[in-house]
Parts: C-alpha cells; sequence; structure tokens
C-alpha cells in the first residue's frame, strides 16, 4: 500500500524545529520532586529498602527502591471519586506530571499529545482482578473498576482529565527502553513540526508479578545493585515517574517560557539476538547510540557525559560496556559515564523518562550523578566510572536504554544557555 | 485472506463455542482462531517454538501482508494491541501465586508487551525500528499513522503494522462486565505500508487524529469529530465500521454515520471483538474491498470501547 498523506514528507534540515524541555517533574525513591532528587542523585544516594508492598519472603532478593506514595494527591481537576479509583502506577505518574506541567505553565488545549512509556501500568490491578475471579468469581464488586485502571492508555486519559486539555494518547510498552522510545518519539514529532507541544513521560510501579519474574530469571541482585562492578551480580527493581514539558523552541519563545534544557538527539535499533538477552557485542547499542548522534550532529568527542542502562546484571553491563566502548573509540577513556540506577534501582518503562530528567538535572547544576556502590570496575569498561560527587563542566549528556525485546534506544540532551 | 472474504461475504456471524472459566456454570461465548489444516513452517523457528498465540497471530498475519515481497531493505515493525499477552501472563502469576519461589522463567520474558514484535523481528532478521503500542481498538489506526511518519522520514522502506489479541477467558470475563451480549474473539491482521505503487492494493490517503474520551468529550462527540475530519464522501464509497450488534456499545458510532446512504461493513458483527484485530481487520477489509474495485474509496471508522474515535480513509492506488 502506497504512502500518500502528510506528515512532511522528510523535513529538511533548515526547516526542523529545535525541541526544548519547558516542564520536568519527577518521583523516585529518593523523593517527589525535581529539587529532591537534585540534590540527592548529585550526592550519590541510594534509596533501597526491604520491599513491603508484597511478600518476598519466597524470592532471593528481598529489597527494592520502593516509594512511599504521598498519601495526598496534588490538587487536579480529578473529583474524588476519580482519585478514589487511582491505583499507584497512577499516582506516581500524577505526582510527576503535576510537577511538569506547573512548572511549564501550560494552559489545557483542545490538541495536546500525551506519549507515555510504560511496561506495565497498573499490573496490580491485573493481578487484583484474577485474585478475584479465580477465588470468588461471584463477585463482581470491584472489578470493573480493576478491569479500567488495568488498561495502560487509563493512565493517559486520567492526565487529561487532570489537567483539563484533550488530545491524542499515545502509549509505547517496549519493555525496559519505554521511556526513551516515548521521549524519542515526542522528539521527532515536535521536530518534525507535526506538533507544537506533547506530554510526555513514563511511569511503573512494584507489583508482585514482575519481581517474580526478574526474580525468577535470577536477574535481581541478593546482594545490592552495583552496575559495571566486577563482581555485580544482577538488577534491583524501583519504581517511579518522569514527566516533561515537550515544545518547539519557536512555541516557548512565543509564550516566554523558561528552558530547562534541549533534546537534540535519539536513535533506536532493535536486538534480534535474544529474547531478554543482548548480543555480547552490543551491535543494536552502538546503532542507537551512533543514529542518536547522527540525528543531534554532534560526534562522541562532543558528549561529555553518558548516564548508561547499566542494571547491574553481568549480561547487560558486559554489553553495554563493549558497546561504550565502540562507539566512543579512543574518547572511551576520557568519557564520564555512570548508572544512576545504582540509587534508585531499574524503573522499568519509567526508566528512560526518570534518567532523561536525571541529565537535565546534571547539565543545568553542572554535577555529574555519582554511582553509589562499586568496589572494583570490571575491567572491560575503559571508561571513566562517576564513583564519587563531582562537579563538571558538561553540555551534552546521552542516555541509554536498552530493553527485553531487544528495544535499543537513546536520547542526547543538550545544555540549554 | 481468503478466509475473511467469505465470511464477510455471506454476511452471518461465525459460530460461536464455549470457553469455560473458574467457578461458573455457564461457559463464556467465544470466537477462536481455528486450529490450521496444516502446521505452519514458521513455528518451527526457534523464537516462536515456545512463544504464545501473540506471537503466533502476529508473524502468520505479517509474513500474509509481506507476500511475496521478501525483507528487502528496512523493514519497520508496528505491533498493537489491548490486552497482551494475558494467557502467559495469568499462568505465570497463577505460578507466583502457588510458591514465588518456582514460579517459571520459561514463561515471565513472554508477558512483556513487545514480545511479539521482537520475535517477528528476529524471524525476519529485522533490525529496523520497532515499537509496540497499547490502546483499544483504535490503536491499530495510530499504528497506521505511525508508519506513515516513519515512512515519510525515511526511517523505513516498509512497515508492517500488525493488530493481535490473543484467547485467554480472563478477557471474555472482563468484557461481559461492560457490554454483556458482546462476543470476544482474537487472532491477528496486518498491512504492510510502503511508499512504492508497484503491486500496491490501495493507498493510505488519510487518518484522522486520535479523539480521546474524556470527562469533557464522551464517545458520541468523538465519533463525530472523528468523521469530520474525513473529506466529504461521494457516492461509491465503502464504509467500514467498528460496530458489534451490540446497540448500546454501537450508539455512538452510529449516530456519527447515521446519514451515511452508502455500502456499509461491519465486520466486527461477524468475527466478534477483537480489539486492535477488530480494528485491522476493519481495515484489510476496506483496502480488498477498494482493490477489487468494488469502490473508489472506503472509510474506516473505529470507535473504540475504552480510549478513542479515529478513522482511516483507502482510496484505489493510483499507479
Amino acid at each position: 500500500m502506497r504512502v500518500r498523506f502528510p506528515p512532511p514528507e522528510n523535513t529538511p534540515q533548515s526547516k526542523l524545529q529545535r525541541v526544548v524541555v519547558t516542564g520536568a517533574g519527577i518521583i523516585t525513591a529518593l523523593g517527589s520532586g525535581w529539587k529532591i532528587n537534585a540534590k540527592r542523585f548529585r550526592a550519590g544516594h541510594a534509596a533501597f529498602r526491604p520491599v513491603t508492598l508484597f511478600d518476598v519472603s519466597r524470592q532471593r532478593a528481598k529489597s527494592a527502591a520502593e516509594i512511599d506514595v504521598p498519601a495526598n494527591l496534588p490538587t487536579t481537576l480529578l473529583s474524588p471519586k476519580m482519585e478514589r479509583r487511582l491505583n499507584r502506577a497512577a499516582r506516581l505518574l500524577l505526582a510527576a506530571a503535576h510537577e511538569a506541567w506547573t512548572q511549564a505553565g501550560w494552559q489545557p488545549d483542545e490538541n495536546l499529545p500525551v506519549v507515555l512509556g510504560t511496561t506495565s501500568g497498573e499490573m496490580a490491578c491485573g493481578q487484583d482482578y484474577l485474585i478475584q475471579a479465580t477465588s470468588n468469581p461471584k463477585k463482581q464488586r470491584g472489578q470493573p473498576t480493576r478491569v479500567v485502571q488495568y488498561q495502560l492508555h487509563r493512565q493517559g486519559l486520567d492526565l487529561c482529565d487532570a489537567f483539563g486539555f484533550q488530545g491524542p494518547v499515545t502509549v509505547i510498552s517496549n519493555a525496559c527502553a519505554s521511556g526513551t522510545n516515548a521521549i524519542g518519539h515526542a522528539f521527532q514529532l515536535v521536530r518534525r513540526g507535526c506538533a507544537p507541544r506533547i506530554f510526555v513521560g513514563g511511569h511503573d510501579a512494584l507489583c508482585r508479578l514482575t519481581f517474580a519474574g526478574f526474580d525468577s530469571l535470577q536477574a535481581l541482585s541478593p546482594t545490592s545493585c552495583r552496575p559495571f562492578d566486577a563482581a555485580r551480580d544482577g538488577l534491583t527493581l524501583g519504581e517511579g515517574a518522569a514527566m516533561l514539558a515537550v515544545e518547539s523552541l519557536d512555541h516557548a519563545r512565543a509564550r516566554g517560557a523558561e528552558i530547562l534544557g534541549e533534546i537534540i538527539g535519539y536513535g533506536a535499533a532493535i536486538d534480534i539476538h535474544h529474547l531478554t538477552q543482548p548480543h555480547p557485542e552490543g551491535d543494536a547499542a552502538v546503532a542507537a547510540m551512533t543514529a542518536a548522534c547522527a540525528s543531534a550532529g554532534v560526534t562522541p568527542e562532543q558528549v561529555d557525559y553518558v548516564n548508561a542502562h547499566g542494571t547491574a546484571t553481568p549480561q547487560n553491563d558486559a554489553t553495554e560496556a563493549a558497546a561504550i566502548n565502540r562507539w566512543a573509540g579512543q574518547r572511551a577513556t576520557s568519557l564520564h559515564v555512570s548508572s544512576t540506577k545504582a540509587s534508585i534501582g531499574h524503573l522499568l518503562g519509567a526508566a528512560g523518562a526518570v534518567e532523561a530528567v536525571i541529565c537535565l538535572m546534571a547539565l543545568q547544576g553542572q554535577w555529574l550523578p555519582p554511582q553509589a556502590a562499586i568496589d572494583q570496575p570490571d575491567p572491560v569498561c575503559r571508561f571513566r566510572i562517576v564513583r564519587k560527587p563531582m562537579d563538571a563542566r558538561i553540555d551534552i549528556a546521552l542516555s541509554n536504554s536498552f530493553g527485553f525485546g531487544g528495544s535499543n534506544a537513546s536520547l542526547i540532551l543538550r545544555r540549554w544557555r | 485472506m481468503d478466509p475473511l472474504r467469505a465470511a464477510l461475504e455471506r454476511n452471518q456471524p461465525i459460530s460461536v463455542k464455549d470457553l469455560a472459566r473458574p467457578g461458573w456454570e455457564k461457559p463464556l461465548r467465544i470466537r477462536s482462531v481455528p486450529a490450521p489444516l496444516e502446521r505452519s513452517a514458521f513455528l518451527s523457528h526457534p523464537r516462536l517454538r515456545r512463544a504464545g498465540d501473540m506471537a503466533h497471530h502476529t508473524v502468520a498475519a505479517a509474513l500474509e501482508a509481506l507476500g511475496d515481497r521478501g525483507t528487502q531493505g528496512q523493514i519497520g515493525i508496528i505491533v498493537t494491541m489491548l490486552a497482551g499477552l494475558v494467557a502467559y501472563t495469568r499462568r505465570f502469576y497463577e505460578g507466583v501465586l502457588r510458591d514465588p519461589a518456582t514460579a517459571s522463567p520459561m514463561l515471565f520474558p513472554e508477558t512483556v508487551f513487545n514480545a511479539p514484535g521482537s520475535h517477528l523481528s528476529a524471524y525476519l532478521g529485522s533490525t529496523a525500528p520497532s515499537c509496540t503500542l497499547v490502546g483499544d481498538e483504535g490503536v491499530f489506526l495510530q499504528g497506521l499513522g505511525l508508519a506513515a511518519h516513519w515512512l515519510a522520514a525515511g526511517e523505513v522502506d516498509g512497515c508492517l503494522v500488525i493488530g493481535v489479541e490473543e484467547m485467554d477467558w480472563l478477557i471474555p470475563n472482563a468484557l461481559r462486565l461492560f457490554y454483556r451480549d458482546d462476543v470476544y474473539s482474537s487472532g491477528a491482521g496486518a498491512i504492510y505500508l510502503t511508499t512504492s505503487a508497484i503491486g500496491a492494493m490501495a493507498e493510505l490517503a488519510a487518518v484522522t487524529d486520535s479523539i480521546s474520551y474524556t470527562v469533557k468529550q464522551g464517545r458520541a462527540n468523538a465519533a463525530r469529530k472523528a468523521r469530520s475530519q474525513l473529506p466529504p464522501h461521494a457516492p461509491g464509497e465503502l464504509l467500514c465500521t467498528s460496530a458489534h450488534e451490540v446497540p448500546r456499545r454501537d450508539a455512538a458510532e452510529n449516530a456519527a454515520w447515521q446519514d451515511w446512504a452508502g455500502a456499509r461493513l461491519q465486520p466486527g458483527a461477524i468475527l466478534g471483538q477483537a480489539f486492535a484485530a477488530s480494528a485491522a481487520w476493519q481495515c484489510v477489509a476496506a483496502c480488498d474491498s477498494v482493490r477489487r474495485n468494488n469502490f473508489k474509496a472506503a472509510n474506516v471508522s473505529v470507535v473504540g470501547a475504552s480510549q478513542q474515535a479515529i478513522a482511516a480513509r483507502f482510496i484505489g492506488s493510483t499507479n
């Protein structure tokens, strides 16, 4: 079938819009909001503790970066009845969205797209639905709400209702690359003039199914999360959300918005080696980073910092290290790299969005996020792992996200001056 | 395609089967994909041997859409769905409830939404962009729109868009909470988009905005808005709607198109409700009708159950 209708065909470089961020919201186990997260990421704090949300007594791993979800929701246009229906993931997303929306100073509109990345949305609702459907099948109470809340697009529609705007809701679920894919998709749409602004982010909440799933694969660390450590033994799960108010520079300037940073590049590639394990040589990771640089018009020499995917599994970190070495070439030995999963764990669909906000924080504050815990770097890492808090002059940061199913994505952000 | 065409020409709902669910004497009514007469060759691929129905339906539909074009160039893949890989998720979580220490690591990886797309990429040997979109029925048309963007941007040479859902008692059990008379179905549909006119079935002329259901805008309003974004219709055009002969569910869409005097197709009334797959079947049926010169153009209307109204238009290829 031949495609004829616009979108604009291969927009010439001269007509591409610059894409900036005018609002950012974040909630992680380090706290709720930009200020507290920036302070604690800069210091290299870690937020792991024993899991209390569900029983982990029969799991190898016992800890996660669990959030104390605020009891009160931020003030929005949601009715009390709608608020009561929100489950954990939706509450995390709303907290981040409220901060981003408020900071951007956006007004409701009839056509404001939302793009979200998530791996499981409100999976806890699905879990509860199954339990009641099997243990007490004739009891219907609560089931319709669970079915509605389980559907991934529900959280996007909640954002529309919360802030009083209309617009298409797109949900991308590409495993652990979802958040970066969502921001990349928004970046491409704004860049090519398809939309002047987009509300974009990622969210995921801890749930028993996902925790048990990673534990069944023996991917969870029974000790601690130590990305790129020679003796690393697995990842630690976390939960959280981040939202960005993304718009064209022209649109931001026209309304006098304060700009937090600029998104300048995005690249994605698929690794077909295995459903859960990356190809040891990291071809897809190299392809994603290279494509991101090409779209940004930068070389590895110009990248000052890499926020690695760095899950702390033996395979991911080895592959990513090999990929960064290849992509950076001679630059590798002077390149600063860290994985902030050492602070807040792996946030799955939220990871890419949260890590993009961390990069914005670092670019704005001119510091590098250290890894909270690393004893002995893996010798395969030719790059400089940031191990202590440090100020630095950084203009360009690259953020990696790699997921099950071979989804590889990289985002490049630039300091706004 | 042949069974789909035959079913639509007969215009009789496909027979319903019973599906047991725990704790109930009365079974669920469903329409499921019949077992193929011969074992498909692709099932022998290492990535598909242990995969579930979602992956198998995805690959089957994609291969038919590709036809004999082969896999030259960068072939993008967009997989769309609503419910996800429910069967494996349910089985895995039941194992967790019994004893998380022994929950199966074979099942968990197949629960991720993008597993079918990943298996398809591996089967085709394609490292081109791949994306899994999740939403109600309209998500398939969102996928068509995304594919068009990728093609226009030169990111891919061609793009498969697949709508897929699988059968598990949990899904029709949930559907009954909202629409008791709706019959859940399963399967997949696929469309292959390129910018080349050679051998084209039809031309994708438009995809409207996705009009979300919010507190301010219900289904009826959204359906009208989606329709308003299509060009005014002319005689000799086909309308392919998402109506399922479930009056309460169909009311918004029927109202939006009440003045349509031309030919109308309702694949959902014949095949059942399979969310993203249903929308795919609508588009496939629309393209087939245009290709066979039965109609100058086919308008596809999707008024989804829980998220959006969206529409698309296919016209005869001008190659």
